[in-house]
């Protein structure tokens, strides 16, 4: 086995990132020129024409390629469009992570964008191949499918369902409070612990204010050679680790996975923690962005990226550990669930919050000094899943 | 084939929902009526309920005995689909041989009578099955009712009711008619059918008594689409015992099916049973109930079916019919299911067939060729469990799915002896529904496409009586990957 990893051999030196949210006057081709405009003017030293190659990623506005250069207008580059569900924005990263750390290229850009408010359906649109009309996955909703962890997380650890309540309302509560403080978050504002348990159902306990917002956006990252870092910015952002598992939708079809766990998560936090050299997430991270599409995810997260032990995260939700204040802040920019989530940007996104905690940027949310960050981006669902993480810092190892 | 002479094996079906008649009069300040009407789920069509009541037949059948000599042939008025044979589905859902002979015999309430003719002179199965509509206000509204009945023949020698007598009357009488692809039925006043039917069934009794040797009729069953027809004829033709109509009010070419199903679940060995129905002609038969009918009774009669229903808001009940049309769930409508993926799983949409791994056990649903348990490739055999029981591993309610009729069930089940699949339970409040509730499968239309059926199974509640209701060992869990 040898997933060697790319510890510090390439480097983050520039990025962009456009407001969350429903853009009624952009399309994709907008957000994806607002984004890498963005990153082109806060890194004066590099232009368009400096970029050897592109990777787009994006789950349903736009096929191929031609989506990102009919956009951008870059002078005869590759682009290469990559879709892996919701880790559609981390695929995009990785990929040109690898290309710069193989010597291909000097400069890749990986972008992400989802314009979702122009179906005017609600929550995220499927497109499958013809098939049989058989797969679960055609009727059952996302907030559906991830309702199931709540039952299953209360009957494994013997969690009262009142306390479960809680600790999902404390999870939205926290990454709303933050995103308030976020200018390009989706929802500026706070909720009470109130509203989120009075919102409207949408499936099993989840009521609207459990879930992740449906929105507009892109966001942008330039990759170099680590040791070129330099020469754009005085303050990049190390790859440490990263890894991408898909599932063979195991728990889909075996009775002895339980719902109370994503077993791709942990694979690939193991895998991306080796490489990283990390060997303790939970004290040795600063921060984590992790994928809170829906507030029971955060919380198993918490247990599957080794941030809390099985059956006590939602504790530790409720004692305020990954709170802003906490000994391990999660989501400080608010999250999918506050921030919004325009599916193939999502990964980049999580990125732009370590990217501006690492340089100080973060105004009102800024943490303390951060060393190191996890960004969890998962895609599908439970039991049937993709999952990457992603291991960064600002400092390159000697 | 030799011509079968007798019922072999029988059941009928009825659905669970209920409209309680005062407040349909109520919502549109008509004729009321006591009780309730017997209405088809918005999952259930010809189709499904047909497939619910020949699998009911065969479960009482022994194993490895299930496969009919002769064809299966569907009976309805309500045909899912017109220019494609329904009894293929039908014998899908059933998982019969591919050497079957399956066809519909579609149109009139006649149909019942056409199948069951067509099945008695093969030894094959008649499947009778019918969703009756009427406009709001209307009589076949108030006084149809939906269901399905399934009568396997063959020999008299292993019969539990012989077939002693059969005679026939046809006449063209404009009484019931309706357009294909109408909504209602048009009728004649009821009084100018219940003159011109009387003669034609008054020779048919005689004919039919004489055929039979001039017995007395312990039990009389009448049917017809005509309600006053259905009132005189009975005065013609009592049984000593019980005389009775459609269990359900007229439920088209499935009528004259539930009405024997009902007296074969009440009748004892050498009770006669005369059998009348009047639609577009006459039809009598005189039944010889055998020493048989004791084993080989329906788990469930028809009578319990009944009692056993779920009321359903008379407005819920005119959306499921089509005739009110609700505000859709800002989803996107579901893709119809393909043909040429639909047909290469047939054995799996149709009959819930999955693969079991040779090498480890593992059960897959639907069928895999790499082992999800230990990779082994291509080492597995088919694994049927239309038929199997489970038990709910997690499952939700789902508000913002698309629905015919929101909010979806789902459940995780996982089935006896290895396999999980993600299934909508039918038939079902959510509060009947919580980790570990026993299931066992029905066969279902999901939604409609684009004109395309999509057939697929649900786990319906297991009743306390049925086999799967106790789990016979439950499953060591094994923990599960905490890394």
């Amino acid at each position: 086995m040898g997933s060697n990893g790319i510890r510090d051999r390439v480097a983050i030196v520039g990025m962009g990132c456009t407001r969350f949210g429903e853009h009624w006057d952009s399309s994709a081709a907008d957000l994806l020129v607002d984004a890498t405009e963005e990153l082109f003017a806060a890194t004066p030293v590099v232009n368009k024409d400096d970029v050897d190659a592109y990777w787009l990623g994006t789950l349903a506005s736009g096929q191929s390629g031609m989506t990102l250069s009919t956009a951008l207008c870059p002078d005869y580059k590759p682009v290469t469009r990559v879709e892996n569900y919701c880790a559609t924005g981390s695929e995009a990263l990785r990929n040109a992570c690898y290309a710069v750390a193989s010597g291909a290229y000097d400069r890749a850009l990986a972008v992400g964008v989802e314009k979702l408010k122009d179906s005017g359906f609600s929550g995220l649109v499927r497109s499958d191949p013809p098939g049989d009309g058989t797969a679960a996955e055609l009727s059952l909703t996302a907030p559906a499918a991830f309702s199931f962890l709540d039952p299953a997380y209360c009957a494994r650890y013997g969690v009262h369902e009142n306390d479960m309540r809680e600790a999902m309302t404390h999870i939205a509560w926290k990454n709303h409070a933050n995103g308030a403080l976020n200018p390009k978050a989706q929802f500026r504002s706070g909720v009470t612990k109130e509203q989120v348990e009075q919102a409207q159902v949408v499936a099993g306990r989840l009521g609207v204010l459990d879930c992740s917002g449906v929105s507009d956006g892109a966001a942008a990252a330039l990759v170099v050679p680590a040791e070129e870092a330099h020469l754009y910015t005085d303050r990049p952002l190390f790859i440490k680790g990263l890894s991408l598992v898909a599932g063979a939708a195991g728990g889909a079809s075996d009775p002895a996975y339980d719902f109370t766990t994503f077993p791709e998560v942990v694979h690939s936090a193991r895998d991306a923690f080796a490489q990283a050299r990390v060997t303790d997430p939970a004290t040795e991270l600063s921060l984590a962005e992790v994928h809170d599409c829906f507030t029971p995810t955060e919380l198993v997260l918490m247990e599957d990226l080794g941030f809390a032990e099985r059956g006590r995260a939602w504790k530790d939700v409720l004692n305020g550990a990954f709170e802003l204040t906490g000994r391990l802040p999660v989501n400080p920019d608010g999250g999918l669930k506050s921030f919004g989530h325009p599916v193939g940007a999502s990964g980049l996104r999580m990125l732009y919050e370590c990217w501006l905690q690492f340089r100080g940027e973060a105004g009102q949310r800024q943490l303390d000094d951060p060393r190191l960050a996890v960004t969890h981006n998962l895609g599908g669902r439970p039991g049937n899943c993709v999952s990457f993480v992603a291991v960064v810092g600002p400092d390159r190892a000697g | 084939m030799s011509s079968a002479n007798g019922i072999v094996a029988y059941a009928g079906y009825v659905p669970r929902y209920r409209v309680q008649r005062e407040e349909m009069a109520a919502g549109l300040g008509a004729q009321s009526g006591p009780g309730a009407r017997v209405v088809a789920g918005c999952d259930e069509d010809s189709t499904t309920m047909g497939v619910e009541a020949a699998a009911a037949l065969l479960a009482t059948l022994p194993e490895g005995d299930r496969a009919p000599a002769g064809g299966l042939y569907l009976a309805t008025t309500s045909p899912a689909y017109a220019d494609k044979a329904n009894a293929a589905a039908v014998h899908a859902a059933l998982d019969l041989p591919s050497s079957a002979f399956a066809a519909d015999v579609a149109g009139s309430a006649r149909s019942g009578m056409a199948a069951w003719r067509a099945a008695a002179a093969d030894g094959g199965m008649a499947v009778m099955s019918d969703v009756r509509r009427g406009l709001p206000g209307s009589g076949d509204e108030r006084t149809g009712g939906d269901g399905a009945a399934a009568f396997l023949f063959g020999d008299a020698d292993h019969a539990v009711a012989e077939i002693v007598a059969q005679v026939s009357e046809t006449a063209e009488i404009l009484d019931r008619w309706r357009a294909p692809g109408g909504v209602a039925a048009g009728q004649w006043e009821e009084r100018f059918g219940v003159e011109a039917y009387q003669p034609l069934a008054e020779r048919a009794v005689r004919a039919v008594t004489d055929a039979a040797g001039g017995v007395a009729p312990d039990h009389a069953v009448v049917v017809s689409p005509n309600p006053g027809v259905a009132k005189r004829v009975r005065r013609l033709a009592a049984g000593a015992v019980s005389t009775t109509g459609s269990p359900v009010g007229h439920a088209g070419a499935a009528d004259v099916g539930l009405g024997v199903a009902d007296a074969l679940d009440r009748a004892q060995p050498g009770d006669t049973i005369l059998v009348l129905s009047v639609a577009d002609g006459c039809d009598a038969l005189m039944l010889r109930v055998t020493d048989r009918i004791a084993a080989a009774r329906q788990p469930h009669p028809v009578a319990d079916q009944l009692t056993c229903g779920i009321d359903v808001p008379y407005p819920t009940y005119l959306a499921w019919r089509g005739l009110l049309e609700r505000e859709p769930p800002r989803r996107p409508e579901p893709d119809r299911p393909a043909g040429p993926p639909s047909a290469r799983g047939a054995r799996w949409k149709f009959a819930f067939t999955g693969a079991r791994c040779l090498q480890c056990g593992f059960v897959h649903l639907p069928p895999q060729r790499v082992c999800k348990g230990c990779r082994a490739v291509d080492d597995m055999v088919p694994c049927p469990l239309a038929r199997s029981a489970g038990t709910v591993a997690t499952y939700t309610v789902d508000h913002l799915a698309f629905s015919p009729s929101p909010p979806l069930i789902e459940a995780v089940i996982d089935f006896d002896g290895g396999g999980r699949y993600t299934l909508e339970v039918a038939d079902a409040a959510p509060e009947t529904i919580t980790v570990g509730t026993r299931v066992t499968l029905t066969f279902r239309m999901l939604y409609t496409s684009h004109g395309v059926h999509n057939y697929f199974w649900k786990a319906r509640v297991a009743d306390t009586q049925e086999p799967g209701y106790r789990q016979a060992t439950p499953d060591a869990k094994r923990g599960a990957d905490h890394g």
